[in-house]
């Protein structure tokens, strides 16, 4: 038992106790994607059998960021780039918490894309969700890393001379051990991924497209999806990771071609979490470290008696 | 300056194994009942370049390197470049010897290792030795090494010439070596030793010498260690568990004891991709409620800048370190230099809501680390330990006793889950967690997990439950209660401050200081005093929220002050005058930035240009800028 009773508490919740009581409510457009994305994270955490007081949702700057802000449950906004580090540090600090980190393309891939490959490689038992608009949204539609060769913005008038980014393959390579794009398009398939995602023991990434009608008008609202687990033309096995590999290039490849592959490209189960791995070399605490402090029967240590000794 | 202190200066190439002999020898003299403290010098390389690390020694207090030194233990360096003519570096091979001369002290001592050393590389070695009294003994450590162990072993052969010479008790060392060393070196280590004793004590005539070890008692038992030690256990005694950083020199010192340290304690430290991530880790732990930390020195501080930020918006408690070193960009790295103050200040975007403390001493490094902490917690507030390159590295005596001290674990301003039942609530049931109506400013968190405290940290500007508002009033608000908890602070502190005057109250003049340069500013008053100036020096610790009463009546009775401090810009007077609104024609500077820290006769020269002199310090080491009007 958990010195927070917010934790592991032996109750349903609902969707509805994910939803503010009272304003504000979303300022994202009408029609942008990212409501897909609330939807789907409020479904899914009753169904993993979490309540908001146990849960920590961690974002980014952009209009992704604002994720937390219509979502109940503790949170945390940080700065652009930054939710990774926070959010990794959280679950060291309280095992106990179920960590979720979300934000942009530009927030995940871009800026903070250092993070990104070290958090995945570290493989954090947490649920990273990128929303991925291909775009800079809130700052009105600049060209982000995932924006299609060619794309034209204000600050690209002749349009991107870059290769987009290799969302799913960089997880991959970086460590990851599950890598799934779903799209708000799909709620049904969304919601059941982020469940398979949560309750993942490591490090999970979900590619989320989440289309923006406001700056990004001629991109396609990622319709019509394939679903590559459902799919009879894909035989394919998502615990093999050269199969994997192959298959998300294709994706990446097939989105700009109109194509949008979406699924569960990966998952290692066996893979040790960061946390195990840790605690396996006694660099971790097996009680989780946030609750000594309000253990009133903890004996804590002094240098006086740990580490003088060497200095007489 | 007393006659009575050995001031031992060992000097090889980096990777000679300069560092562990210095401290080891530092540590006998210390269980023998004397005063020490060392001072390191260095250049930013693994293998080769000159090095010296300098052991004063003396039955009294010592605050500082001293003024020179009176004894040169000159080993080989064994990963020195080949010397050709003209070479840029010059010639490496004789600069353990060549490069350690100017300081030397009239009468004093001169081993060199002459297997390894080639005394006509010296060009006028002997006609400097005559004209300095210098007493100047050719051994050859090398050989002696070789032929009882392992040539680095020579470095043992030197500390036994330096105790035959010196008169220091040969069971002195080699009880500490028999402490210290592994036990498959010890025995050829002890026979080195042995050997090079006798062979010094009956090749030369060592009562020819006056250089002599003093003798000295401790009313209390002492412990030797660093700044570097001090931060870290100071941050373990507040419950510090969680550290995050990135390597970069000379912070890793801090970096590299907690983590040895935590995961013994049950804590967690990690070693992380940039320094962006490491401070945004000490906040995401912190925001757990664990207490939390980070650092790094000039440039990793930079790109800690916008975390920084966010943990002032945030109200995130952390305590940062910043380990100066001379700047701009990579600099000097293993140098130390005082002109980080500006910008640990003033990083970061808004107005600054921080609290910046700069220890000046060993002991005061574990003191100012506590502080840091319990300011941090209580406040929500970050706290930033800025040191530098010269107080994490120098090791001093400390009686054991300083570190006697209860534990304090108090997470601080947050509350407890029957409290946070009581607390108001927003009508969806989000914890008021930024309330404006609280006292001090101070409106306390709850964590995650904790029942019914569900909240929205930010960024962003925002209102009682967290959400984001540009609500002009409530922006009002909360900027002038954040600004509030440095009033408090400010208050709280005046109770028990962190800064030091030294000398007499009434004193005509007044030497103003901040961190590392202390103890040499003291000992550079107490010569002054003796020479029948009329000295107080005033050092500060606290400079955010600064100390703006006790300053100003430390100034109130002087009509000049001397302001000494590592930098070219004078940062630590520009930041006097502008927390005093005056200054200008009160205070002068004494500045040095060519990578070595102040010497007392630095200071005292200094002092005495300001006093009556043409405004002109002698020597080019230091620079001195009059108050204005002058
Ligand atoms: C350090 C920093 N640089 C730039 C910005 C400005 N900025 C805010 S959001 C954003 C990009 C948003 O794009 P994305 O991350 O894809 O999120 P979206 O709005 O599309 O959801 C930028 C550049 C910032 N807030 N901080
Ligand atoms: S700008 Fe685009 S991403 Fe942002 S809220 Fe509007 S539609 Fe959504
Ligand atoms: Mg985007």
């Amino acid at each position: 038992m958990s010195t927070f009773t917010g934790i592991g508490e032996e109750r349903a919740s609902d969707r509805e106790e994910f939803t503010p009581g009272l304003e504000p409510q979303p300022t994202w457009c009408p029609g942008c994607g990212d409501f897909g994305v609330l939807k789907a994270l409020k479904g899914a955490m009753p169904e993993v059998g979490r309540t908001p007081d146990e849960t920590l949702l961690v974002t980014g700057i952009g209009c992704s960021g604002k994720l937390n802000s219509y979502f109940e449950s503790y949170g945390f906004h940080t700065i652009h780039g930054r939710s990774l580090p926070v959010a990794r540090a959280a679950k060291m600090a309280n095992p106990g918490v179920e960590v979720v980190a979300a934000g942009g393309d530009g927030d995940g891939y871009g800026i903070g894309g250092n993070h990104f490959m070290h958090t995945a490689r570290e493989n954090h038992d947490m649920t990273y969700i990128v929303f991925n608009n291909e775009i800079f949204g809130l700052t009105k539609g600049q060209t982000s890393p995932t924006s299609p060769k060619g794309h034209k913005s204000k600050t690209q008038p002749s349009g991107s001379a870059k290769d987009p980014i290799r969302p799913l393959s960089l997880a991959l390579t970086s460590g990851a051990s599950f890598v799934a794009r779903t799209a708000a398009v799909n709620p049904n398939q969304a919601q059941r991924i982020l469940v398979e995602a949560i309750e993942h023991d490591g490090f999970a990434h979900i590619d989320f497209l989440t289309q923006c009608p406001t700056w990004n008008k001629d991109a396609k609202q990622y319709v019509p999806y394939v679903d590559i687990n459902d799919s009879e033309d894909f035989e394919f096995d998502p615990t093999d990771r050269a199969e994997a590999q192959e298959l998300m290039r294709e994706t990446e490849d097939k989105l700009y071609e109109g194509e949008v592959l979406t699924g569960v490209y990966y998952r290692d189960d066996d893979r040790p979490s960061y946390g195990q791995e840790k605690r396996a070399i006694g660099e971790m605490p097996d009680e989780p470290l946030a609750e000594r402090y309000f253990d009133t029967d903890y004996e804590w240590e002094r240098s006086a008696d740990a580490f003088l000794a060497k200095h007489r | 300056m007393t006659d009575d202190e050995l001031i031992w200066r060992v000097a090889g190439g980096s990777g000679d194994g300069i560092a562990s002999t210095s401290q080891n020898f530092a540590k006998a003299l210390m269980r023998s009942g004397l005063n020490v403290f060392t001072h390191r010098h260095y250049p930013s390389r693994i293998r080769g370049g000159h090095t010296y690390t300098e052991v004063r020694a003396s039955s009294e207090p010592v605050r500082s390197r001293g003024d020179g030194y009176n004894f040169l233990l000159a080993l080989g360096d064994s990963f020195a470049r080949n010397p050709r003519d003209g070479a840029y570096y010059g010639n490496e091979e004789a600069k353990p010897l060549a490069e350690n001369l100017d300081d030397l002290r009239e009468g004093g001592v001169i081993v060199y290792d002459s297997g390894l050393l080639d005394e006509e590389s010296v060009a006028d070695l002997d006609e400097r030795a005559e004209a300095n009294d210098w007493h100047v003994f050719p051994v050859d450590l090398r050989t002696m090494a070789r032929e009882h162990g392992r040539e680095v072993m020579r470095n043992t052969a030197g500390v036994a010439c330096t105790c035959a010479i010196t008169g220091i008790e040969p069971e002195t060392i080699k009880s500490m070596m028999r402490d210290a060393m592994p036990e498959k070196i010890l025995d050829a280590n002890l026979t080195v030793f042995d050997e090079a004793y006798e062979h010094v004590q009956s090749a030369f005539d060592v009562d020819a010498t006056a250089v002599r070890v003093p003798e000295g008692d401790h009313e209390e038992e002492q412990v030797l260690l660093s700044g570097s030690d001090a931060i870290a256990y100071g941050a373990i005694d507040e419950g510090c568990r969680f550290i995050a950083g990135y390597p970069m020199t000379p912070w890793t010192e801090v970096f590299t004891i907690m983590s040895n340290c935590l995961p013994q304690l049950g804590g967690v430290s990690e070693q992380v991709e940039d320094e962006i991530a490491a401070a945004a880790l000490a906040i995401g732990a912190s925001h757990m409620g664990v207490k939390s930390m980070s650092g790094s020195s000039g440039g990793g501080f930079a790109l800690m800048s916008e975390p920084l930020g966010l943990a002032e918006m945030s109200e995130t408690p952390v305590v940062l370190i910043e380990a100066m070193r001379a700047g701009p960009s990579t600099g000097m790295p293993t140098k130390p230099e005082q002109a980080d103050l500006e910008h640990v200040l003033y990083t970061s975007q808004g107005d600054s809501n921080r609290v910046v403390f700069a220890p000046g001493t060993v002991a005061e490094a574990y003191d100012h680390a506590r502080r840091a902490f319990q300011v941090a917690y209580e406040y929500q507030i970050p706290a930033i330990l800025l040191y530098d390159q010269k107080l994490g590295g120098e090791l001093v005596n400390v009686p054991a006793s300083h570190f006697d001290r209860e534990p304090n674990t108090d997470p601080g301003s947050v509350l407890t889950e029957d409290q946070i039942a009581d607390a108001p609530h927003d009508a969806s049931g989000k914890f008021e967690r930024f309330r404006h109506d609280v006292e001090d400013g101070v409106s306390p968190r709850s964590v995650p997990g904790q029942k019914g405290g569900r909240h929205l940290v930010t960024g962003n500007e925002h209102n009682a439950p967290g959400h984001i508002s540009e609500d002009p009033d409530n922006r009002v608000a909360q900027v002038d209660r954040r600004s509030e908890k440095l009033r408090a602070i400010r208050a709280d502190l005046d109770g028990d401050t962190l800064n030091d005057a030294y000398g007499p109250e009434d004193a005509e003049h007044g030497v103003l200081t901040f961190g590392s340069q202390q103890g040499t500013v003291e000992e550079a008053v107490d010569r002054l005093n003796d020479a029948g100036h009329s000295v107080k020096a005033l050092t500060v610790g606290e400079l955010m929220p600064y100390p703006v009463e006790e300053v100003r009546a430390f100034l109130r009775g002087v009509d000049e002050a001397l302001v000494v401090e590592m930098n070219a810009s004078a940062q630590f007077r520009g930041l006097t005058q502008k927390e005093l609104g005056t200054g200008d024609d009160q205070l002068a500077s004494l500045l040095k930035y060519n990578g070595n820290p102040f010497e007392p006769a630095e200071v005292v020269e200094g002092f005495e240009t300001n006093i009556d002199g043409d405004g002109e310090v002698p020597g080019n080491e230091t620079r001195f800028v009059p108050a204005a009007g002058d």
